[in-house]
């Protein structure tokens, strides 16, 4: 339909990159799989924000976890019941290293696990089908921590795990999450920190033949959150569904980074990511990488970022990587868009008798509405939109106070 | 019984041209009950008129005055107008991915109303709409015009017109794009609200088609940004048979 002029949908282009599929500008490593990956600190430089990985994070905030916690605070979290069949132990590091799902893909990663004040393995047992989620509840007060954990999934075993974090902390921290043949996990990272909490992440999955991981990242609080996800689909069949939803107020810098390595044929992945930004300093950053390697024959993989700026200012960085070593494969794409807040639809709504205020918190709903009900935590899905209510009414009032 | 009052509107726009006057000094007097035909030949400034008086922020008022029972409409924001009693039902309905039809309408209602609808009532008041506009119930569910078919669009509009009951509705050109089965739903959908609420219509169309089914009781031509000629049902007749050619060749 575009016979009219009073409805069109606003798109800007002008924070978003297009695919640079086989060495664009913005790749300069001949392949994604070439990145270094490394245990070693040492063998990472200290980021000047030149590097392809860094070009876009917020370096000041991050810079305390680019080396050891000061003092010698422990990670301040607890764990929820465990269920049979389900075990948290402190592990030391080389037995994390030997078991690791991949090395860390940068500085911030391997200084999180060569100065780990703890790491914790959460396993699952062979063919044990948790039904009920494990929460691991994460309440900061201050805390500087670096710290890893490892979360094992045995051969035919289902669980679900909610990380959820709130209150201020400078946290520096690995994850690696390792899932046997044909088994499943629901993994739910909520990043609800305070707004001087400084969160640098990285998590590293690896999945068995006919595994299924289905991940998802909520950020909608701390100053800077760069939160990196690595999945390498080594088995047959394995399955990724990745989603991320994120919402950066003023002085908000979040980071997202996915890497899906497709190492086997036929293996399927999906990732979304969906973010809002309000406030003139809010900044977003989502970077996506696939990379179907020559043995991946059947690969099939979508991924998508969509970015809703809702007010002047605010900048949303959003740069989708395919790169393909093998032509048979069942489908690729990608795409990302970050567009305006659509003028024609409070139109539409106010046109209705609603207020701005509502039509706007029906719109930003609407937009995150499918993705939180990808989560597939009931209670999880039903407490976001009561946080995303709350993001939004902020922005109401920085409206209010700009007028 | 409601008024609105049109008085030497004129509007203008934004191009990349600059400015370009559209509305030239409209006068028009609706009232409750009354059907006012707008037509004329694309171009003249039709639906401007319509998203002008909904108070759309693409279009300056230029000139001119609009009161509704008096109420100096222009002062009013988009939802104050609504809630005053203005509904304009759009040519091209837009789409709110994500916002299901019920939530949307309850919200809506409960804007309108000042309170939230008895939910027993609502829901029955709901469901006899959409059947009257042969309406799958199933629309409930679906997100605001997601998806729907251009008949489908303009059925949802008139089910709104008829749960928000406003005083003066606009119809801008809800009958282009119907096939005869859907443009009689959508009339008789008209028709009905008039008849149960007393609707003021302003009826804006580019064919003549809709007026064997909703019958007009004054007809405008409008003109270059303004109504060049009035009359009764007599005059779509004739435009029907003569076209709008008399009327350009003189503009």
């Amino acid at each position: 339909m575009t016979l009219t002029d009073h409805s069109k949908a606003v798109l800007d282009g002008s924070h978003s990159h297009g695919a640079s599929v086989g060495g664009g500008e913005f790749v300069p490593e001949s392949s994604r799989a070439a990145r270094l990956t490394s245990f070693d600190p040492e063998a990472f430089g200290v980021p000047t924000g030149r590097e392809e990985e860094w070009r876009f994070a917020a370096l000041k905030d991050l810079k305390p976890l680019f080396g050891a916690a000061e003092g010698d605070a422990v990670a301040p979290w607890s764990v929820s019941d465990l269920p049979a069949g389900v075990t948290l132990e402190e592990i030391d590091r080389d037995a994390f290293v030997a078991g690791a799902a991949r090395e860390p893909g940068d500085l911030l990663g391997a200084v999180a696990v060569a100065h780990a004040s703890g790491i914790a393995r959460l396993s699952v047992a062979p063919s044990t089908v948790v039904d009920e989620p494990i929460t691991v509840t994460v309440k900061g007060s201050g805390e500087d921590v670096r710290h890893a954990m490892s979360v094992e999934v045995g051969e035919n075993a289902e669980a679900t795990v909610i990380v959820d974090r709130a209150g201020t902390a400078t946290v520096g921290e690995f994850v690696s999450v390792v899932l046997g043949q044909n088994a499943s996990l629901n993994l739910v990272l909520l990043q609800q920190w305070d707004d001087d909490a400084v969160h640098g992440g990285e998590v590293v999955a690896s999945l068995g033949k006919d595994a299924r991981l289905r991940g998802s990242v909520v950020t909608l609080g701390g100053k800077a959150v760069r939160l990196n996800s690595t999945v390498t689909l080594a088995g047959e069949g394995s399955s990724v569904d990745l989603f991320g939803l994120y919402f950066a107020d003023q002085g908000q810098h979040f980071e997202h980074q996915v890497f899906v390595d497709h190492a086997a044929p036929n293996a399927r992945s999906r990732v979304t990511y969906k973010g809002a930004l309000a406030g003139a300093s809010a900044r977003t950053v989502w970077i996506g990488d696939v990379l179907i390697r020559k043995a991946a024959e059947g690969t099939d993989t979508y991924e998508l970022n969509r970015n809703l700026v809702l007010t002047e200012g605010a900048r949303a960085d959003s740069v989708p990587n395919l790169e393909i070593e093998t032509g048979e494969i069942e489908g690729a794409g990608h795409a990302s868009a970050t567009g305006r807040f659509d003028e024609e639809q409070t139109f539409y709504l106010r046109s209705r008798g609603i207020s701005e205020e509502m039509a706007r918190r029906l719109v930003v709903r609407g937009f995150f509405a499918d993705l939180v009900h990808e989560i597939g935590v009931p209670s999880v899905e039903e407490s976001l939109l009561k946080a995303i209510d709350i993001e939004l009414e902020h922005v109401n009032e920085l409206e209010s106070a700009d007028d | 019984m409601s008024t609105l009052e049109i008085r030497n509107l004129h509007a203008s726009v934004e191009t990349p041209e600059g400015t370009k006057q559209i509305l030239k000094g409209v006068d028009l007097t609706i009232k409750s009950g009354e059907t006012h035909a707008i037509m004329g030949p694309n171009g003249s400034g039709k639906s401007t008129l319509a998203y002008s008086l909904a108070g759309h922020p693409k279009y300056e008022i230029t000139e001119g005055s609009v009161l509704l029972d008096g109420e100096d409409v222009l002062e009013m924001s988009v939802d104050e107008r609504a809630k005053a009693g203005l509904f304009l039902a759009m040519q091209y309905p837009v789409e709110v991915p994500g916002v299901s039809v019920s939530n949307f309408l309850r919200t809506a209602k409960t804007a309108i109303d000042g309170e939230a609808p008895k939910l027993r009532t609502w829901v029955k008041d709901v469901k006899a709409s959409m059947e009257q506009l042969r309406m799958d119930p199933a629309f409930n569910e679906r997100g605001v015009n997601e998806g729907f078919s251009g008949g489908e669009k303009k059925r949802h509009e008139i089910l709104q017109m008829e749960l928000l009951s406003p005083k003066i509705a606009i119809l801008d050109e809800t009958d282009s794009g119907l096939d005869v089965d859907a443009l009689r739903i959508v009339s008789e959908g008209v028709n009905r609200v008039k008849e149960n609420t007393g609707l003021g219509v302003m009826l804006i169309t580019h064919y003549t088609r809709i007026l064997n089914y909703i019958t007009p009781d004054f007809v405008h031509v409008f003109v270059d940004g303004k109504i060049a000629e009035e009359g009764g049902p007599e005059l779509a007749e004739r435009l029907e048979a003569e076209g709008y050619d008399r009327f350009l060749a003189s503009a």
